[in-house]
């Protein structure tokens, strides 16, 4: 039962580099027929695996394995209610367990990618956890029909009982588990076609919640060990700086002290009996930095190596349809505005955190993390030791957002371990190293150009960014012929939602910092929603247009971006006026597969200050899965999106960030909260992304309400740095 | 030593005085269901009641808590889940990732004691927690269920 089976149709398809540096994962496609022989706390406690996704329990409870990380976003449930619906499982007893990744490791992979990011948690997992699920029930009903003597054909499955329809008889999927375990995984198994679905788009609890209300839930922040120590570090402040020195004896004497250790080049630790202790002797550390020449770097530096890019001879070329040129040389009139987005920090509540224990031979890790796989491979790296000598615990995320899959504190809690042998060390960042060594939302400006003719059809666009590649930062690798097709989120040939006006350019100077930078919750659709739904307003006001039908106008090529913009505008009643005082703001977006737009109504009083009334947010993500849950999923995301406009930001200055805490990098709170409004319209035949596509559709919704409301156009964020007063 | 009281359990704690009472029960007593968020006293994550009022333990050192009784959220209610601003939570499917919730209805359980009846306004001038996942909507409307069943 120790194999994997059928690995080698459809194979082997290459290698990812799997986010620690250099080191690789074989990358397999998951197989429903792989038959597993995992290891898990199901398994532990009894339950026995029916293929390589369910273990069942023997009083029927079915625990489906998760490959994928659970950050809030709902994913844990969803994939859940995709194995246990092909399964024909009782909702009422079914659980989630994580798989972990050296068992996936060892099984070349079976569970497949653990990587949880760019919305892709359900919609890269789903035909191969249906199938997972479909193969399972094959081999329960098989178990049931052996046992009875009677074609499998007589015999069908409900809410984990199987029954022989001739005679009546039943059984229950706890009963024929163990006898099921041992047949072949089917080969070839349909899954369900959307009409037969019970569970999949049904707004089912969620399965995680209990523990979050009692404070039980231990997230990797909370774990507690025998013998474990503690630690809190110090980076050096100046990105790319260094240690310069640091004098340990000063607080070796300090209560629970046991090591101030160099962790890297620009590292350093104290580990204590207890964190609080760790934190209070590296506060006291002296320590002295070799900031190196970043240390001359300021806001205002980058925003003028940014702005160099606006007219910049040389740049890469992301989206381009007629003749740009000719286009705006031949309009009546040009429309030209330039837009821009401050770097962001994730500021995922639980700050960044990890434990490690080191024994001599082999490492083992506790973290929350976006990606096991990378945690695993990092940890593996920075111990100096194979893949199978590492074991990785992985816990429910406070909060990912994108930073999670980055795995620089797994390398350092490895390393602060490896210095300790034989104790658990957990480290803790401090918020104030959280805030100042994130992997930020990338700094970007655009210059936008917008020709109309004489009748005031748009006929010419060009779009100009300027900014920080993720990609340079992350993966130099993957730039291609030094282009970074990131940058171009929702302007690409597939996504660029306007593809009926006749000449469009949409290009890239790139223009990079030394301030590190990652993916963030929307990844450039925010900063490109923003530059092209606003000005898609300016333009359309230029024009004498209404936004709306502006919009629907350029959006032939894309029905199903007009038919969610054409719900969020019906539920809305967009073509109603409204109460005097109060105005709207519209946008559209496609990304992560999933089409999305917002109204958002405000009201701005004469003193500037902006309340967000109302937003309507209509969504098409193909197959909804489960309707809470992307509701939850699009009422966070105008928390996140929102925060972003009214007033989080992250700035430099000698070459360091500014911001500590949530004192200077406010984020929204409860009494900004609009009502929103979810509009769920699934048109079907794809699965597409939920957790990050709204969030490019929230901030300029409401910029363009704002607009309407004062007549003051907002073309730099956040807004807490403009006067919105208005007569 | 310092003594505790802490979910109706009086406790010695060898600590500094100055030890934030965050720490102190996470730390000193393997209470780890108050988070750590910023330690500044603005997220709320760390919410507890003392003597029945709110309060951020990231910000209150455990030397001046002196006799005044604390709650967290392990004592909130017996199986962690029966208390109405719970159940209302499990209703509404709050939580998202989870981690400010014990803070979130620590802070909710403390208003509704003091306002059984909280207005939407109550709820804004009070509920000053930060959640990243952005969970308001639905940690304002069950609220006011827990008001409507009577959380006080």
């Amino acid at each position: 039962m120790n194999q994997i089976n059928g690995l080698g149709r459809r194979g082997f398809l290459g290698t990812v580099a799997a986010v620690a540096g250099g080191m690789s994962l074989g990358w397999t496609i998951p197989e429903a027929q792989a038959q597993g022989a995992a290891n898990s706390a199901a398994t532990a406690a009894g339950g026995v695996e029916v293929g390589i996704w369910a273990v069942v329990m023997p009083d029927d409870t079915v625990v489906v394995r998760i490959a994928r990380s659970e950050m809030g976003q709902g994913t844990l449930t969803g994939l859940a209610q995709l194995v246990a619906d092909e399964m024909d499982a009782d909702w009422a007893k079914v659980q989630a367990e994580y798989i972990a990744p050296e068992v996936n490791q060892a099984n070349r992979r079976a569970w497949g990618d653990m990587s949880t990011g760019g919305s892709r948690g359900i919609r890269a997992s789903v035909d191969y956890v249906r199938k997972g699920g479909a193969a399972a029930r094959a081999m329960l009903v098989q178990a049931a029909a052996t046992q009875w003597g009677v074609p499998v054909g007589e015999c069908g499955a409900s809410e984990s009982v199987i029954t022989h329809r001739p005679t009546g008889r039943t059984l229950r999927y706890g009963q024929v588990a163990a006898a099921a375990a041992k047949l072949p995984v089917p080969a070839d198994v349909a899954v369900k076609p959307p009409a037969e679905w019970k569970i999949i788009g049904k707004g089912v609890k969620r399965l995680d919640t209990v523990e979050k209300l009692s404070g039980k839930l231990v997230y990797a922040i909370d774990l507690q060990l025998p013998e474990m120590l503690n630690a809190s570090i110090a980076q050096c402040p100046v990105f790319g700086g260094k240690i310069g020195s640091f004098d340990a004896a000063k607080v070796m004497g300090m209560p629970g002290v046991r090591h101030v250790l160099r962790v890297d080049d620009s590292t350093i630790a104290v580990v204590a009996d207890k964190w609080w202790q760790a934190q209070t002797a590296l506060k006291a550390l002296p320590i002295v930095w070799d900031e190196g020449p970043n240390a001359n770097v300021d806001s205002a530096s980058i925003a003028r190596h940014l702005e160099s890019g606006l007219d910049a001879k040389e740049a890469f070329v992301g989206l381009r349809q007629g003749d740009v040129e000719a286009g705006l040389k031949g309009a009546a009139k040009v429309v030209e505005a330039t837009y821009g987005s401050p770097f962001l920090n994730h500021a995922t509540l639980e700050p960044m955190t990890c434990t490690a224990k080191w024994d001599g031979t082999t490492i083992e890790v506790w973290v929350s993390s976006q990606n096991g796989d990378a945690s695993l491979a990092a940890a593996a790296e920075a111990a100096g030791v194979p893949l199978a000598n590492v074991k990785v615990n992985k816990h429910h995320l406070g909060g990912g957002f994108g930073r999670r899959g980055k795995q620089d504190y797994v390398r350092q809690a490895v390393l602060i371990a490896k210095q300790v042998p034989g104790r658990p060390v957990k480290m803790i960042w401090s918020r104030e190293e959280d805030m100042q060594h994130g992997f930020y939302r990338p700094i970007t400006m655009a210059k936008m150009k917008a020709g109309l003719d004489a009748q005031g059809n748009l006929v010419a666009l060009h779009a100009r960014l300027s900014g920080q590649s993720i990609l340079a930062h992350l993966f130099p690798a993957r730039i291609a012929g030094g282009a970074d097709p990131v940058m171009f989120q929702g302007w690409n040939k597939e996504e660029f939602g306007y593809q009926a006006i006749p000449n469009v350019l949409i290009d890239h100077a790139m223009r990079n910092t030394h301030v590190p930078v990652g993916f963030w919750r929307g990844v450039n659709h925010n900063q490109n929603a923003v530059y092209l739904e606003c000005f898609l307003d300016e333009v359309a006001l230029a024009a004498g247009k209404d936004p709306l039908d502006f919009r629907l106008g350029l959006m032939g090529q894309m029905p199903k971006l007009r038919a969610v913009l054409q719900a969020a505008a019906e539920k809305a009643e967009y073509r109603k006026p409204l109460p005097a005082g109060v105005f709207r703001g519209i946008s559209a977006n496609y990304g992560f597969g999933a089409y999305t737009a917002a109204v958002a109504e405000v009201s701005v009083s004469k003193e500037g200050e902006v309340k967000v009334l109302r937003i309507v947010a209509a969504t098409d993500c193909g197959y909804a899965v489960n309707p809470d849950q992307i509701a939850a999923q699009v009422e966070g995301s105008f928390v996140y999106g929102l925060s972003s406009v009214f007033t989080s930001e992250n700035t430099v200055e000698k070459g360091r960030i500014v911001e500590g805490n949530f004192d200077t990098y406010e984020v929204m709170k409860l009494a900004q909260m609009p009502k929103v409004e979810t509009v769920i319209v699934p048109s079907g035949g794809f699965w597409g992304g939920v957790g990050e596509p709204t969030i490019a559709v929230a901030a300029p919704a409401v910029l363009n309400a704002i607009f309407a409301a004062t007549g003051k156009r907002i073309r730099t964020l956040p807004l807490k740095h403009h006067d919105l007063s208005h007569a | 030593m310092i003594k505790l009281n802490v979910n109706g359990r009086v406790h010695e704690v060898d600590a500094p005085a100055d030890t934030p009472l965050l720490w102190v029960l996470r730390e000193w007593l393997g209470m780890t269901g108050s988070k750590y968020g910023c330690g500044a006293g603005v997220c709320g994550a760390c919410s507890v009641h003392l003597d029945g009022d709110m309060v951020r333990s990231c910000a209150v050192s455990v030397g001046d808590v002196g006799a005044g009784k604390i709650l967290t959220i392990e004592g909130l209610s017996p199986d962690g889940l029966s208390h109405p601003v719970q159940k209302a939570w499990l209703a509404h499917e709050v939580p998202q990732c989870g981690y400010c919730q014990s803070g979130q209805i620590m802070a909710a359980a403390a208003l509704l004691k003091a306002v059984p009846k909280p207005t939407d306004d109550d709820i804004d001038a009070t509920m000053q927690n930060i959640c990243r996942c952005g969970t308001y909507q639905r940690v304002r409307a069950a609220i006011h269920a827990a008001a409507r069943d009577g959380a006080a």
